[in-house]
């Protein structure tokens, strides 16, 4: 087997590693949709969609196939270039990003030693993206759409990526295979409690963890762009914000690109402070079968919980994001970091 | 004052813009944003011609219109004072008995009709069933300003179960034609004073729901405290009436300082903004004045429900309903968004010479760009929210 592999062409082995996420993404974007349409009418005592297919399944696939056979609808002051890029960009930054997410023990699209700063470089490049479109539009709604995006996803990728560096710090790899393989073995070896240290430095870095996964999840719904950061998006201000002009395909790159980037915020959280692909419960139900099992119930949990709070909560106002980030979080994280760092020397 | 300003060429940055360190007012680029009259947070079509300076707004310029229908006019032309009821329906198409009955009492006060004490009790009973439906539609609407979309299901869950109150009734849904001059079309069907005192004990946990769900969110608070903030002054010089004015802290009930009808016989009091959590006056009070007013709708059903007379539901009219000449009136009542006016002058035929509405929703509405200047646009939707128009009734 390995032989086998070993004497396909590069080329052949790039293409055959980077379909699986292709395939996921877009399987998981039809489940995605009807959970949330689901969750959002039980929540508002409604009870969705009910006609196509058992209670509805179906649905997505018949959404999916009208978005594909919409007219393209061009409007004819836009930039054209840049209008027709846009969507692409953004689902390449997202898709991207899935290269170094560990599945399983056995599958990672590209192993990097720097795999965590690959993924965060790389996601910026939605933030492009999401300009291109907001600019190219050529409409004021979508271009002030546009602009709070990149404001809102610049200052939350100032909590990520330190919310990865106190991650970093306990796990010693930025590299996310090794990151998973150092929680393996149970649910008290994930860093959320601590990772597999001696009982004492666990229970001291037990409060600094939790806030810093804490705080790791509510800068990733800012990133995505999930209520209560939805500000790009805001229906009820800004029409629909950067995606305004768009519709058929292009409109569903974008839905395409903002599903999977809920996933992968979801999965950098499970993958950094929730053991990734491993089991809770040790050897019992473990290897790479299930590592996939447990890697994707894992992270579809945290994208219920997205679904959950983006159907309950108001939504903040520019200035109150930019607060939250800068003088909540940010400081919040560094005493994190601190704290980490002086349990990890003693 | 709305209508369409042109705005001056050289526009200038209004004080408290940007300034650099000589104290030099920086030029920055302004943007005119149309917000309308397509648009998802005008609650209908309104024009906001809106100046802003990135996210700061310089100015507001509503245009109004787009939904104008002659209703003057129309109630001068039509063959009888009954015809013009349908056509008061269509103007707050969110709370139309209101409109009708402010119309009927009227004509009632030009003819001099004393209506029997039965009409009187239903009519009030409609009203607040109304007013509690209305505030339902203002509430959720907020919260879907704000952002959050949930309420807004809660809330026409409930006002569905008035709705189907009214349609046992009268048989409409949204226009009733129900409240007519001198009496009721419809006497009240069987069980519907069981199904209304049900719906008043299921309702007031609901209130309390809504409440915990959306008004003491945290979010929401600091969405809606110290924004939009209408102080007393000016509240009284835009002749701001409704939850807009007792938002403000200014304790006037048209139910109870000019009475008309039965509310002096029954007990409920005023709720007015307190600055709860902000200064007194903000979007927050408004909303909050909203949510308690229903409490109080549902004391006065419930009172006028248990003191329901028997008797007939129509008073003894002439033929033709024709005032004496040169009779006028001014009748004013109290809808769920305010003061609801009309005055009539009678030229001794059988239908109205001239009618005049004064509708609270274009008087509420005026006092928008006044406290929307220098707000965010985030804040501008939310103020508008607070307002609560009904464009049926502003453009009339």
């Amino acid at each position: 087997m390995i032989e086998f592999w070993n004497s396909l062409p590069p080329l052949v082995q790039s293409i055959a590693l980077a379909v699986p996420p292709l395939v996921f993404i877009i399987l998981y974007a039809l489940v995605v949709l009807y959970m949330e349409m689901k969750v959002a009418a039980h929540i508002q005592d409604r009870v969705a969609y009910m006609r196509t297919g058992w209670h509805g399944v179906l649905q997505p696939i018949a959404d999916m196939v009208k978005l594909l056979l919409k007219e393209d609808i061009i409007p004819s002051a836009v930039d054209k270039v840049f209008f027709r890029v846009a969507p692409y960009v953004v689902f390449a930054g997202t898709y991207a990003a899935f290269a170094v997410l560990p599945f399983s023990s056995a599958y990672i699209g590209a192993d990097l030693n720097l795999g965590v700063f690959f993924l965060v470089a790389i996601s910026s490049l939605v933030v492009v993206g999401i300009l291109m479109a907001g600019w190219a539009s050529n409409n004021k709604w979508a271009l002030l759409g546009g602009v709070r995006s990149a404001a809102q996803m610049i200052s939350y990728e100032i909590p990520t990526a330190l919310a990865i560096v106190v991650a970093a710090m306990i796990t010693g790899s930025l590299n996310l295979q090794e990151v998973t393989k150092f929680q393996d073995g149970g649910i008290l070896n994930w860093v959320v409690f601590g990772g597999p240290l001696p009982l004492m430095q666990k229970l001291l870095l037990l409060p600094f963890t939790l806030v810093t996964f804490f705080i790791l999840f509510v800068a990733g719904i800012a990133e995505v762009n999930r209520t209560p950061f939805d500000l790009p998006e805001a229906e009820s201000e800004l029409v629909q914000g950067f995606n305004t002009e768009y519709s058929g395909m292009r409109f569903a790159m974008f839905y395409l690109a903002e599903y999977a980037n809920l996933f992968l915020v979801s999965a950098v959280a499970v993958t950094l402070f929730l053991g990734g692909w491993s089991s809770p419960f040790g050897e019992f139900m473990s290897g790479p079968v299930w590592g996939i099992f447990w890697f994707v119930v894992k992270a579809m949990f945290f994208v219920f919980m997205q679904i959950w709070i983006r159907w309950t909560l108001p939504r903040l106002r520019v200035d109150q994001l930019m607060y939250i980030s800068w003088k909540v979080l940010t400081p919040w994280l560094f005493a994190c970091i601190l704290g980490v760092g002086f349990v990890l020397v003693i | 004052m709305i209508e369409a300003k042109t705005l001056p060429t050289n526009y200038v940055t209004k004080p408290g813009a940007i300034k650099s360190s000589s104290g030099k007012t920086l030029r920055t680029e302004e943007m005119i944003v149309n917000m309308g009259p397509q648009h998802p947070s005008t609650h209908g079509v309104l024009r906001l011609e809106i100046i802003i300076d990135g996210e700061i707004i310089n100015d507001v310029i509503p245009h109004i219109g787009y939904l104008h229908r002659c209703f003057e006019k129309h109630a001068e032309h039509m063959t009888n004072y009954q015809q013009v009821i349908p056509y008061a329906d269509r103007m707050d198409y969110c709370s139309a008995i209101t409109n009708e009955w402010a119309f009927a009492l009227a004509a009632e006060r030009m003819l001099k009709i004393e209506v029997p004490e039965r009409v009187e009790y239903i009519r009030v009973i409609m009203a607040e069933l109304q007013r509690i439906a209305s505030h339902l539609i203002a509430v959720g609407t907020y919260g879907i300003d704000a952002g959050a979309f949930t309420p807004f299901l809660y809330c026409f869950i409930d006002r569905e179960k008035i709705l189907d109150l009214f349609e046992m009734t009268c048989g409409a849904r949204l226009l009733y034609n129900y409240v007519w001059i001198g009496g009721l079309s419809h006497d009240l069907p069987p069980k519907f004073v069981e199904q209304t005192k049900e719906f008043c004990t299921y309702f007031r946990p609901r209130i309390k729901m809504i409440n915990d769900l959306l008004t003491y969110n945290e979010i929401f608070v600091k969405r809606t405290a110290n924004v939009g903030v209408l102080p007393k002054d000016v509240a009284i010089n835009y002749a701001a009436s409704g939850p807009m004015l007792r938002g403000s802290g200014i304790n006037w009930d048209l139910r109870r300082d000019d009475p008309y009808s039965v509310y002096d016989k029954l007990e409920w009091e005023p709720q007015i903004g307190k600055g709860e959590v902000g200064a007194v006056g903000d979007c927050w009070d408004r909303h909050i004045v909203r949510m308690r007013e229903m409490e109080q709708s549902l004391n006065i059903i419930e009172q006028a429900l248990a003191k329901l007379p028997e008797g007939n539901v129509q008073a003894a009219l002439p033929k033709r309903i024709r005032p004496d000449k040169d009779a006028e009136v001014y009748v004013r009542t109290e809808t769920p968004r305010g003061e609801l006016g009309f005055y009539v002058v009678s030229d001794g035929t059988a239908s109205p010479f001239r009618v005049k509405a004064r509708g609270p929703a274009f008087v509420n509405l005026s006092v928008l760009p006044e406290i929307s200047r220098g707000a965010m646009l985030a804040d501008l939707v939310l103020i508008a929210g607070s307002v609560d128009i009904v464009l049926g009734e502003v453009d009339r």
